[in-house]
Formats: structure tokens, sequence, C-alpha cells
């Protein structure tokens, strides 16, 4: 038991210290522009149809249950609000972090992870560059962009599901929904439920990263690697989504 | 003559495995030093200290007259500007075409304009008797040509040493006895300091100068060629025996 929690410390530690590394490499130059904007490609726009697809149908099912729900307190007509509010607030947030730990957070364990075993981040040693450099700082920056980008996305994909539902179904109009999606949000509620993704951006590409780096074993370690990515990139998203949610209110 | 290359009483552990039991190496400027040993020797932790890949637990690890088993990364980039290595699985950037791969160091270094670049690219894969392979992604290329451009890699920005791991593990005779030549016309063209870590006899006797011996975490021999054939060492002896006849069979 102490051992575990000894190992876990450690871990904590060397991700604290790879987490400063990467801010430091950052701002020193040269900028790697041209590998930001190929992970920006990479990591971003390629979890594009995953987001629609997920955020369109969680908006479809949330509509569909907040009606029936609503309906039995013949509240339907506040379908919009509850909608909106739910998709802005927690579920295009969270769900699109769960999306992308799963997507970004195993592809960049497993792309590092593979390098490392392969001796390449030692080559990149070897010849006088810096790995965080190269490689970390680009996944984190684009990380860090992209999130938060594909969640307003799937905040407004998820309220357009939400649309589809109450105009098809229980024949509200285009305008009458919009409106109530208007009048429902205020900025605090858009200003918590993004912010918070620039914390969760952090969380899944540090720790791939960390992850890939200290993968060893050949393909099975990496194969462990990238699992272990998606179980605490996913369990930091959870947890810490309270205890964010809890700082945001107070705000 | 100058010593390049110093390990003085240098100690690795890892984990509960102590590989490195105080070794001392002294490896002087211009000359080729083979370290042999059997698989799991530390000969490869040992050179990688060359250039800082591994920091010992105690002990001195100088280059060209500076200590650098203290050094931090930052601090490192001017020795592993000097000194070059050939991976043993050669680890050329799968992200990147054989040109980017070779130009890394060059766009890393120096200040060459895109045409000095490619210029300097073609003159040293010339030097590794490879043309045409530019464009080339590495999972196009053969063991014995992903070694050559591995070490077109290392040497693009003229290093004064170059460490080879285990240069000549996984491929075929014939491209082995290549790979141990070019080793030799390298050493020939560019007068720099090598380190070739090897359980390859023969790779050993032709392309070396010297020759160390590292056994159980220490150098049980060191000498020259000639000595080493001629060695009392039993250990050596026996390791030369049987390397000899596995290369002959």
């Amino acid at each position: 038991m102490g051992e575990r929690l000894l190992t876990a410390v450690r871990h904590i530690g060397k991700v604290a210290l790879l987490t400063g590394e990467t801010v430091r490499f950052a701002f020193r130059r040269p900028f790697g522009f041209d590998l930001l904007m190929s992970q920006l490609h990479h990591l971003g726009v390629r979890s594009l149809s995953i987001t629609i697809i997920t955020a369109l149908f969680t908006g479809m099912v949330l509509a569909l249950q907040t009606a029936h729900t609503l309906g039995m307190y013949g509240a339907k007509l506040l379908i919009a609000d509850a909608v909106s509010l739910s998709i802005v607030r927690e579920l295009g947030p969270v769900l699109t972090a769960l999306l992308v730990a799963g997507r970004v957070g195993a592809g960049i364990t497993a792309e590092i992870g593979t390098m490392a075993v392969t001796e390449q981040v030692d080559a990149i040693r070897a010849l006088g560059a810096s790995p965080i450099q190269k490689l970390v700082v680009p996944k984190v920056l684009a990380t860090l962009i992209m999130l938060p980008l594909l969640t307003i996305l799937a905040d407004f994909i998820g309220i357009f599901g939400g649309l589809i539902i109450s105009v098809k179904d229980l024949s509200q109009t285009v305008g009458y929904y919009t409106q109530h999606v208007i009048s429902a949000l205020t900025f605090d509620d858009i200003f918590s439920g993004v912010g918070k993704t620039f914390f969760f951006a952090a969380f899944i590409s540090v720790i791939g990263c960390y992850n890939g780096l200290n993968a060893t074993g050949g393909a099975d370690g990496v194969g462990r690697a990238t699992t272990g990515t998606v179980v605490v990139a996913s369990i930091m998203i959870l947890v810490s989504n309270f205890f964010l949610t809890k700082m945001f209110l107070l705000i | 003559m100058h010593e390049f290359i110093v390990f003085k009483d240098v100690r690795k552990s890892f984990g509960a495995k102590q590989v490195l039991k105080g070794v001392d190496l002294s490896i002087s400027r211009g000359e080729t030093m083979v370290i042999l040993g059997g698989s799991g020797s530390g000969k490869s932790v040992l050179i990688r200290h060359a250039i800082g890949l591994h920091q010992p637990d105690s002990g001195e690890v100088w280059v060209d007259g500076t200590e650098i088993s203290r050094l931090s990364e930052d601090e490192l980039m001017p020795v592993r500007r000097e000194v070059g290595m050939l991976f043993q699985g050669s680890a050329l950037f799968d992200s990147m075409d054989v040109f980017e791969n070779v130009a890394f160091a060059l766009r890393e270094h120096t200040g060459m304009t895109e045409d000095q670049i490619g210029e300097r690219v073609r003159e040293v894969l010339g030097l590794v008797e490879l043309e045409e392979v530019e464009h080339l992604s590495p999972s196009d290329l053969s063991g014995g040509m992903k070694k050559r451009v591995a070490l077109a890699r290392a040497i693009a920005v003229s290093p004064e040493g170059i460490l080879y791991d285990e240069p000549t593990t996984g491929l075929d005779p014939i491209t082995a006895e290549a790979i141990n030549t070019l080793i030799r016309s390298l050493q020939a063209a560019l007068h720099v300091t090598s380190v070739v870590v090897t359980h390859d006899i023969k790779s050993a006797f032709t392309v070396g100068d010297r020759v160390a011996f590292l056994h159980d975490g220490r150098m049980s021999f060191v000498g020259s060629v000639d000595e080493a054939q001629r060695s009392g060492d039993p250990l050596l002896r026996e390791f030369l025996r049987v390397g000899s006849t596995a290369a002959s069979a």
C-alpha cells in the first residue's frame, strides 16, 4: 500500500515537472509553427466527425427525455431551456473531453510511446533537440486550442439536435425554440462550460505525452500506456469536472 | 594523445539491477574503440552516457575536456552536436522522409539555407553510398539502408565523434560487411573518433583500432586488436572463441 502510494506520488511529481517544462519550452524559440499546424489538423480537424455525431444524437436524446419528464409536469414548453443549459454547462464539455481523451489522448500516447520504444525520442535528444519542444509542446497547444473549439461546436450541434426533435416531434417552431435557447443561456453558462475544457485539454494532452514518453517494453508496453492514458484522463475529467463546476459557480 | 571521451568509475543501476559497476575507459581523439561484451552486459548503456542519454549514479564522464555527467538537457546540446550516435534500430523518424531525417540536425543547429541543406543532405547520403532515396519514407527502406540513412543523419553536422550502437546487429552477413567497410571508410574520410559497441567479433576486428571488453559491469580488458587476439584473459578468450566459431558457422 505504502509502495503504491509512493509510486502514485512520484508519477504526479513527474507529470508536474513535465507540465513545467512544457510551459518553459512553449515560449522558447524557434516556435514550431509547422508542427503546431499539423497537430491542429491531426488532433482537431480529424475529431470533427465523432464530435458532431455524438453531440447531435445526445442533443436529440436529451430533447426526447426532457420532453418526457417535463411533460409530466406540464412544462414541455421549457424544453429548449433544459436542453441548452444541460448541453452548454455539462454535456458539451464533458462528452467532448471524454471523446477527445479516447481519440486524441490515446493517439498521443501511441505515437510518442512508439517513438520512445524505438529510440526515436532518444534520437531527438541525441541530435541536440528537445523531445518536449518537438513532440510535447505542439500536441499540448493543439489540444488546448482544439478542445474548446470542438466543445463550442458540440454545443451548437447538440442544441440543434434538440431543435430537430422539438420541431418534428413536439411541433414547436424554430423561432420559438431559438428564442428560448437565447433567453435561457447566460454568458456565465458558456464561460463555465468552455472554461472547463482548457483544464480537460491540459489533463488529456499532458497525461498522453507523459505516458508516451515513459512507455517501455515494446508494442505491449505502448498498448498498456495507451490504455492507461484513456483511463486516467477520463477519470481526471470526470472527477475534476465536479471541482471545476464548484469553482465556476463561485466565480 | 589527447583524450576525447573518458569514463571514470562510472556506476549505473536500473532499479535493483546494477549494470555498470565502476567502468574506467579512455578513448583517444581519432581512434576507433570497439567495446565488446555479451548481450545485456551494459555496453549500450555505457556509450549512451557519452552524450548524456543516461547519467551515471556516480563517477564522471568527460567529453572533449568537459565533465558532462551532471549537465542539464540544455547544457548537453553542444556535446550532442559534437558527438553523433547511430542507434541500434536506426531510430529514423517515421513521420519524416529520408531527406527530412538527414536534415533534422542541420535545421536545428545551423543557419543554412534550404539550398545549402539540400546540398549537404545529398553530400552525406553520398558518403554513405546512397542516392535517389531522399523522398522515400523510412518504412520503404531495408535494414541496411536504414542504418546508412541513420548514419548520414548522425554525420550531417560534422560531429567530431560517432557512437555506433550495434551497427551490424540484425543485418545479413553481406550487408553487415558493407556497414563495416563503411565505418572504416568514414573513419578515413572524416578523421572522427569512433566508439563501436558490438558483440560481433568480426565487425570488432574489422573496424577497431583498440578493443575494450566489458564483463559484469567492468572493463576486463583494454588493448589493441592484436593484444586482444593474444590476450590471456580467460573470459575474453572464451568470448572470442565462441564468437568466431559462430561467425564462421
